[in-house]
């Protein structure tokens, strides 16, 4: 688990309290079982990003992945074992203080259905940032919140006049997905986690959907962390790891 | 706060579902508010119209019915009593002054009451108030007439106008006293009781008009000519009801049981107070169910609002996941839903509050003029108040649960964006 992608050093992405070497992410014995469930359904031993990395995890659904997803992200907590997030055991904190820390250093995009529908394009972009205050003053540092979303949109190849009028909910798929990424990565969080935001589209906007977004990611200083089960996106990143090899016991959750 | 517009914006996209669920509100808070209106407004008026009677003399029937048809006008009287009776009450000592009322005939649908130059003196309203004319005076001729308000308004009268009395009651009346028409001679300035609606004629007119009948119809040959009658010097036989006043209260139990055991026939005194809150202890029973189907009725509306909610909480744990995921923490969605129904009851009861007041001064004349019952155009009171912010304290309460339910959903779903 060395350095093997150089660390993009400089800019707002750098994290303050985690030095350098020190992985973004870090599991150790974690075990999580649902309410009610008697066995774990999920148990990670060891599981480590380093900062800066682009990680794809491999796995079949069915296989925990979303469990695992919502372990890192805060939103389940485990019954036991540790969650490093940029220096913090997450694992310890408040419920309260989880979603904050979420909303702080998080960037998350969906399978799908990334969009709230009634709201406008920028709305959607802007809306992490009522809940992150770093990220909104990040944002408004480089240029204003507004400015940001509008220049995150437009590398991500929307174009303007999708940008302003219409509500979400009449955009493609594949235009909610870059709306969805601008979402993600506003205000600069440290780490992006992408639940297969491609599988709703074809070969060729895969391949042109995730140029944007890996140039996004690499000028915002991320961490990106995709899950899949297309393993022919494999060569454009850093690290494959699979589910199974850091999964273990009964994953019943889907 | 972008969280909040969202979620107005959220709203708005079920617009129609909201509107409705609104409006059900709404109405629901109308029926409330107006069942209180015109209970207040009704309790009012009764109260309002008579003052400064002590007794309420009649044959023998109960004392609501009494109360209703002498001084409401309300029913009729089953019986009358003998105008010896009368007169021999009226000898008492204990007596400042008597009323004699004599009940059983209209003009164009408005009762006609005989009685004395004494009534226009003696009788008293709202905490005391005499009658005032607003033109003319008590009436001095056989033929002279004095009516109230109402009266002189919709029938266009002026003083020295004709008009004819029928016999009964209907506003249609078959058989009119046409050989005698009456004269305006005082029109009355407008008290808000059942008096402006009457046309008040002498006891002896009463008597004049029904000479030449018999058995409640016309005598066929009989014709005498009003002149005529004035010459007869008509005594009246009987009467329906009697106000009393008298020189000290302390008789008052003491004249009401003397008269309770009239020997020469059988009457009924009764104290206006007492029979009033008799009819509110009857009455009330009634006001409670509607109070209690009205609160029923705002107890459905929520509950429809509490479903509508339910219904939309399946396709948006979307919605709940993405604020989820952005950092919403799970009570930010039991706030946001709690918030959602707490706008939709406030829009409602706000709306609610509008309408009443809209169909307040809309219907104020119709009803007034209809039913006699003036319904006061003034704010809510403190009590009202009171019951809107706590039907708007159940909303946001009934929201509890679809929030709960949301709050659930979204701690289970996690990540997961589920459809």
């Amino acid at each position: 688990m060395s350095d093997r992608k150089p660390i993009l050093a400089s800019g707002p992405g750098n994290v303050p309290g985690v030095p350098p070497g020190r992985p973004v992410i870090a599991l150790r014995d974690v075990q999580f079982s649902w309410p009610g469930a008697r066995a774990f359904t999920l148990a990670v031993s060891d599981f480590t990003v380093e900062r800066g990395e682009r990680l794809l995890l491999i796995g079949p659904s069915g296989s925990g992945k979303s469990t695992l997803l919502s372990l890192l992200c805060g939103i389940l907590a485990p019954q036991a074992g540790a969650i490093d997030i940029l220096g913090a055991d997450i694992a310890r904190l408040s419920n309260t203080a989880r979603d904050r820390f979420r909303a702080e250093h998080f960037g998350i995009i969906f399978q799908m259905f990334n969009l709230l529908p009634y709201g406008s394009v920028i709305d959607n972009v802007e809306l992490p940032l009522s809940f992150a205050r770093r990220r909104r003053e990040r944002a408004e540092a480089a240029g204003g919140v507004r400015t940001e979303a509008r220049r995150l949109l437009a590398s991500l190849g929307l174009d303007g006049d999708l940008i302003d009028g219409r509500s979400a909910a009449n955009l493609s798929v594949g235009q909610q997905q870059r709306v969805a990424a601008a979402r993600a990565l506003i205000g600069r969080p440290e780490i992006v986690i992408a639940d297969e935001p491609t599988s709703a589209l074809d070969r060729n906007r895969q391949q042109a959907f995730l140029d944007l977004l890996f140039a996004e990611v690499a000028n915002a200083a991320a961490t990106l962390i995709m899950v899949s089960h297309d393993e022919t996106l494999a060569p454009r990143f850093d690290r494959i790891v699979r589910l199974e090899d850091i999964v273990s016991g009964a994953a019943v959750a889907a | 706060m972008i969280v909040l517009r969202l979620a107005l914006k959220s709203l708005m996209n079920r617009r129609i579902t909201a509107l409705l669920t609104v409006l059900a509100i709404a109405f629901s808070v109308l029926l409330l508010l107006g069942v209180e209106k015109v209970r207040t407004g009704a309790r009012a008026s009764f109260a309002d119209t008579i003052s400064g009677t002590d007794l309420i003399i009649g044959a023998r029937s109960g004392g609501i019915q009494l109360l209703l048809y002498s001084v409401f006008r309300i029913g009729n009287a089953t019986n009358n009593f003998t105008w010896r009776s009368y007169e021999d009450i009226a000898s008492s000592p204990e007596i400042a002054w008597i009323v004699p009322l004599s009940l059983g005939d209209s003009h164009h649908g408005f009762r006609v009451l005989g009685t004395t130059t004494g009534y226009f003196e003696h009788y008293r309203y709202r905490q005391g108030q005499p009658l005032r004319f607003r033109a003319g005076a008590p009436f001095a001729d056989l033929f002279d007439a004095v009516i109230g308000a109402d009266v002189a308004a919709s029938l266009g009268y002026k003083l020295g106008d004709p008009m004819v009395v029928a016999h009964g009651l209907g506003s249609v009346s078959f058989v009119a006293h046409d050989d005698k028409p009456f004269r305006v001679a005082g029109i009355l300035e407008k008290t808000g009781t059942p008096l402006d609606r009457t046309v008040h004629v002498s006891l002896e007119a009463i008597e004049a008009i029904h000479v030449d009948w018999q058995s409640g119809a016309r005598n066929p040959g009989a014709s005498a000519s009003a002149d005529e009658v004035r010459r007869m010097g008509l005594k009246p036989k009987a009467i329906t009801a009697a106000l009393v006043g008298l020189k000290s209260k302390l008789a008052t139990f003491g004249l009401q049981r003397a008269i309770n055991e009239y020997r020469a026939e059988p009457l009924s005194a009764i104290l206006p107070g007492a029979a009033l809150q008799e009819l509110w202890g009857l009455v009330g029973t009634a006001e409670t169910a509607l109070a209690f189907v009205s609160a029923m009725v705002v107890a459905t509306a929520l509950i429809g609002m509490v479903t509508m909610i339910l219904t939309t909480l399946n396709e948006r744990r979307r919605e709940m996941a993405i604020l989820r995921s952005v950092g919403a923490t799970p009570a930010t969605i039991l706030g946001l839903l709690m918030a959602e129904a707490g706008c939709l009851t406030l829009a409602g009861v706000l709306l609610g509050v509008v309408l009443l007041y809209a169909a307040l001064l809309l219907l104020r004349p119709y009803v007034d003029a209809s039913y006699g019952l003036a319904l006061g155009l003034e704010p809510p009171r403190l009590a009202e108040v009171q019951v809107l912010a706590a039907i708007v304290a159940m909303g946001l309460l009934a929201g509890l649960l679809p929030a709960l339910r949301a709050y659930r959903l979204s701690v289970a779903d996690g990540m997961t964006i589920r459809n």
